[in-house]
């Protein structure tokens, strides 16, 4: 039972949290020019991290606001949250190029 | 029966409260502070249940949560409660207890033939047996659960009550002994709000069973002040008969408190059971360490116990376990449990030990009282059945892996085992800790910690009082200054003087006899699975290498003990077998409940009413009244048809459907979703969504709309009406509503943040009445003068504003039925009254109020779909046949990609079909697998399945719809539907049976 920070609420319960999926999967502009592959890696093909994960959250009893968060899939810490369209803090970026620990 | 093992004085019983109890059916006394093991104990009552697969005797053999064979059915009718452990049963008046798996009594079992065919019983036996034939299963089952199963669940509704509670703590200390106890009292000097959490009735853990001293004066003394001490302090929470059973992510516990100690169950107005929700800031595990036995052979005979527990009783509950007892030990530690027994005045015939010369403290004590120490020696076999008789010791040779010369028999009743103590590292390997080996006495002490966590004491492999009182009290104020909080004045940390020198613990894991393992006697490792080393051995013969492997093929440790005190030496055994170290084996995984948790505490208040909640619309009391039978629609309740008097449900809906055919019907439609959409980028954003066109539709218009996922499959469905420059109001089904609109916010929030468009729920401000048939524009005018319903003015597929019955009304010209329909969208407030006056004024068209069932007969009269009857997630629009709806213009919209996908785009794909039976009378099973050819027996190929099907009344023959494998390309054709008893045939039609041209419903 995660503690999630939202960053519109503070610190809150998971249950209150929906997870949605791997963030930073943009849809494609023009879907039409894809080849079945690249429209399928868009659509299916997902991350299975050990390590730091960056995932789409949505505090769905709260106030139903979508974000980012950054979490270490091995031991479930919470290393960041941030907002939609925003990329993730460079301390987080060097932990996922291996430039620091996490 | 009087209480023939009670010794004259001594123990933590109250003897001026006489309880009396039933176990089995017979009444007997003990005293108020006992437990149902003790008390059993206490009359001389050791045989308390059979075994799970052999059905062998079995007695109480701890005095704690570890206990295997002390499982009762607690209480009868709605108050029962299956496998309750007697060692954790606080005795209370009329208690009524009774043996599980066996029958008609523990003393004479009928199954206990079994254990004559143990050597057709060996590991992994279910699994080599009755998997063949595979359909062989479905038969056995019954049968083996029968035979194996060990308590009963209850038949009626559970009558006690549960509850939940939240909770935050800078501090929580898991456990309360003297560890725990230190801790908690370091943590609380520095004003930490502290819980103190212990799954005994009373504090002191350990210390109940010991005659140690702290502080110079008797331990349970220190415990009394310590306990007025934090009592007083208004920032400490101490839960009592509370057992923490699960350590989560993010220092999350989940405790649960027995609230109804020493009541009978539902006799007490406080509820029986809470679970508490535990956030901490930091968490010490002070939770003890659990002795685990000597694996000798026939080890499971009643009377076989632990060392420790002996004196759990002796000191804690003045009961002698037995008459005359054995103390088999390969540590000193056992020794106590013979000085306090022989403190206590009972006998101890001998200390069995395993080692050469022990030499320590404890042993000369032993020695010095005159109790008989026979060293470097095992127990190679227990004489008698029901209980210990005897037992037989042989010299161990020098490997400890046989044993010389000839037998001893010792004449006893009851064998106090100990191969040493396990720490309790359950909860600290819930959250991910790590575990690391000791060899130096063979426990696997915590490791790393993801949790900002400690443990203390005996659970940290620390086995002294002093260690275990210093440690506590290190815990609690360095968990307190991780949260920058010190104490002003520092309390003395507790001294304790009863440590002693001790002889090293030698190791062994298994204890030989003259033969090999499983030939004379048998070593049990697990008592409540039944599972010996010879099942643990047989496993690695067979190739099980990994411990979860070995454990599911043997069930070691699959009981509801989980294997507390077999399992060590179990993966031992498992080490020697493969030939590696036990490190290098490693132990299975640690889950919650660390012990067992009931379903009553999990679901607390949502039971009944409350286990979902029911959503009702303004209307709801008519339909009650006119007698409706009710269909769960999400967490909708709607009308499912009205039977007249003496009614069928054919004839019902039958009655229902003519009506909206050749008069007027009236459907309570408020449940559809519905949602307000606005913003300059409205039209936009559904023309993303859905898969027709939408920038052009006007004000005053609707349109019929599908929403697909991204990968192409249907997901939704409703119409969606222009209401003015940017604004629409969408419907959807009546069970996605939530769905689809957390679906359209997260399109909204995360992928095209740039549209300005803003969507609101507004499903229940509206009452929605939907008027079907040919009468309905009749009745309608008698209701509204401001808004002109001729079809010219109000045509198919449009909506007005006005008043109806005086009511400010939104009326939609759209129909579901493929009747002439309007649906009339009043404030929620308004709708019954409206309904009331409309069903009143009706009467004269042959108003027929009508449910879902008559819709959904109607709809598949015109073949128009329902999300999730026609659809599964598997099927798109195309496969619907609904490319009518699917613009090939717009170059983009959400799942429109995958349309074309190699597999998307397969002609042969299931395509939606009607089916008439060549039997017109006959009705098609829903679900109903469709294949092309018949054979006499299956498996045949499937093709598809039915998805809808009734009884036309309109048409005087049956309808269905279904999904087949290039239906339309089979137009047709014949099929077959196999139903079980017969096979029935029928031809593949176009899916729309009534009205195909729509001139009813534009009428």
């Amino acid at each position: 039972m995660f503690l999630i920070n939202c960053p519109f609420c503070g610190e809150r319960e998971e249950k209150e949290f929906s997870y949605g999926h791997e963030a930073h999967i943009a849809r494609p502009e023009n879907p039409e020019n894809l080849s079945d592959a690249e429209w399928a890696d868009y659509l299916f093909m997902r991350k299975n991290t050990k390590g730091v994960h960056l995932e789409r959250w949505v505090h769905t009893a709260g106030c139903r606001r979508w974000f980012n968060m950054a979490r270490n899939t091995h031991t479930n810490e919470v290393l960041a949250v941030y907002l939609m369209g925003e990329q993730p803090p460079k301390e987080i970026r060097d932990m996922i190029d291996g430039k620091k620990k996490s | 029966m009087s209480q023939t093992h009670r010794l004259h004085d001594g123990g933590r019983i109250d003897r001026s409260q006489q309880i009396d109890f039933y176990f089995n059916g017979k009444l007997m006394s003990g005293y108020r502070g006992d437990t149902l093991a003790s008390a059993l104990l206490a009359n001389g009552v050791m045989l308390v249940g059979r075994s799970f697969k052999y059905h062998r005797p079995r007695g109480i053999v701890t005095a704690g949560t570890e206990e295997p064979n002390a499982l009762v059915q607690l209480e009868r009718g709605a108050s029962t409660i299956s496998n309750m452990l007697a060692t954790r049963v606080p005795l209370y008046d009329g208690l009524d207890a009774s043996s599980v798996n066996c029958w008609p009594s523990p003393t004479y079992d009928v199954m206990a033939v079994n254990s004559l065919f143990h050597r057709i019983l060996p590991a992994g036996f279910y699994y080599k047996t009755f998997m063949w034939p595979v359909s062989g299963w479905k038969v056995y089952e019954h049968f083996i659960r029968r035979a194996a199963g060990l308590g009963k669940s209850p038949e009626v509704p559970d009558v006690d009550t549960y509850d939940k509670m939240n909770a935050h703590a800078d501090v929580v200390v898991v456990g309360a002994g003297p560890s725990g106890l230190a801790a908690a009292r370091a943590a609380a000097a520095t004003g930490a709000r502290v819980m103190l959490v212990d799954e005994q009735t009373e504090l002191g853990g350990q210390l109940l069973n010991e005659r140690f001293e702290i502080d110079g004066k008797p331990a349970m003394d220190w415990v009394a002040d310590v306990e007025s001490e934090l009592m007083a302090n208004p920032d400490v929470t101490i839960l009592k008969h509370t057992t923490a059973f699960g350590y989560y992510d993010h220092n999350f516990l989940g405790l649960i408190q027995n609230r109804s100690e020493n009541v009978a169950f539902g006799q007490d107005d406080r509820t029986r059971q809470r679970v508490w929700r535990v956030r901490a800031k930091r968490v010490i595990l002070a939770t003890g360490a659990i002795e685990r036995p000597l694996i000798y052979s026939d080890n499971d005979r009643p009377g076989c116990m632990l060392a420790g527990a002996l004196r759990a009783y002796v000191n804690r509950y003045g009961v002698s376990p037995g008459k005359r007892h054995v103390i088999f030990t390969n540590n000193d530690d056992a020794y106590r449990s013979a000085l306090d027994l022989k403190a206590a005045g009972c006998v101890v015939a001998a200390v069995v030990d395993v080692r050469k010369d022990p030499s320590g403290e404890l042993v000369t004590q032993a020695i010095e009282a005159g109790i008989e120490v026979i060293d470097n020696s095992a127990i190679t076999g227990v004489l008698g059945t029901k209980r210990v008789r005897g037992i037989e010791v042989m010299k161990l040779n020098d490997e400890a892996d046989g044993v010389t010369g000839t037998s001893r028999t010792i004449s006893c009743d009851t064998v106090g085992s100990s191969g040493g103590w396990n720490p309790v590292v359950h909860l600290h390997s819930h959250s991910a800790g790590k575990n690391t080996w000791r060899d130096e006495d063979g426990v696997f002490v915590p490791g790393d910690t993801l949790q900002a966590e400690a443990c203390c004491g005996a659970a940290n492999g620390s086995f002294s009082l002093a260690q275990a009182l210093n440690e506590g009290d290190f815990a609690g104020i360095d968990a307190a200054s991780h949260l920058g909080m010190t104490a002003k004045k520092r309390p003395a940390v507790p001294t304790a003087n009863s440590d002693v020198d001790e002889t090293p613990w030698r190791t062994i894991w298994y204890i030989p006899t003259t033969k090999p393992a499983g030939q004379r006697g048998k070593h049990y490792l697990d008592q409540q699975n039944d599972v010996t080393v010879a099942d643990v051995q047989l496993a690695a013969r067979e190739g099980y290498r990994s411990v979860e492997h070995a454990k599911r093929y043997t069930t070691l440790g699959m009981a509801t003990d989980q294997g507390k005190t077999g399992n060590i030496p179990g993966h031992a055994i498992l080490s020697a077998a493969l030939g590696q170290t036990i490190p290098q084996t490693g132990t299975t995984t640690f889950r919650p409940p660390y012990s067992p948790v009931t379903m009553g505490a999990l679901a607390g208040r949502a039971v009944g009413e409350f286990f979902d909640p029911i959503r009702r619309t303004p209307m709801h009391d008519w339909h009650e009244q006119a007698g409706c039978l009710w269909e769960d629609v999400g967490q909708w309740r709607r009308p499912w048809y009205y039977p007249a008097d003496g009614e069928s449900m054919q004839d019902a809906v039958s009655r229902e459907c003519l009506a909206v055919r050749n008069a007027v019907g009236m459907l309570d439609a408020t449940t559809l979703g519905k949602i307000d959409i606005q913003g300059p980028d409205a039209a936009e954003f559904l023309n993303r969504v859905y898969t027709n066109a939408w920038l052009k539709l006007a004000p005053g218009r609707c349109r019929y709309g599908l929403m697909l996922g991204e990968d192409g499959m249907v997901m939704d469905d409703g119409v969606t009406s222009c209401l003015g420059e940017n604004h629409y109001l969408m419907t959807t089904t009546s069970g996605g509503a939530p769905r689809v609109m957390a679906w359209l916010e997260e399109w909204l929030q995360t992928e095209w943040p740039d549209l300005k468009v803003y969507l609101t729920s507004v499903t229940e401000q509206f009452a929605t009445l939907q008027l079907a048939g040919p009468n309905a524009r009749d009745l309608l005018s008698e209701f509204t003068t401001d808004i002109d319903l001729d079809n010219d003015a109000f045509p198919f597929m449009s909506w007005q504003d006005g008043t109806v019955g005086g009511i400010p009304a939104r009326v939609y010209r759209i129909s579901f039925t493929g009747e002439l329909s309007y649906e009339i969208n009043v404030p929620a407030s308004c709708g019954l009254s409206l309904w009331t006056d409309v069903m009143n004024a009706g009467e004269k068209y042959g108003i027929t109020p009508f449910g879902t069932e008559t819709m959904h007969v109607l709809r598949a009269e015109k073949g128009f779909i329902i999300v999730g009857q026609e659809t599964d997630g598997t099927i798109t629009p195309i496969d619907l046949g609904m490319d009518w709806i699917v613009s090939s213009k717009k170059p983009d919209f959400i799942g429109k990609r995958s349309l074309s996908r190699e597999d998307t785009a397969r002609p042969d794909r299931k395509h939606l079909v009607g089916l008439r039976t060549a039997d017109p009378e006959e009705v098609l099973p829903e679900g109903g697998q469709i294949v092309a050819e018949t054979r006499p027996q299956p498996p045949m190929d499937m093709i598809g399945h039915v998805t809808s099907s009734y009884w036309s009344a309109a048409l005087g023959h049956s309808i269905a719809l279904a999904l087949v494998k290039n239906g339309r390309g089979r137009k047709g054709d014949t099929v077959y539907v196999p139903t079980g008893d017969k096979t029935v045939a029928c031809e593949i039609v176009e899916p729309v049976f009534y009205d195909p041209e729509g001139s009813r419903l534009n009428g």
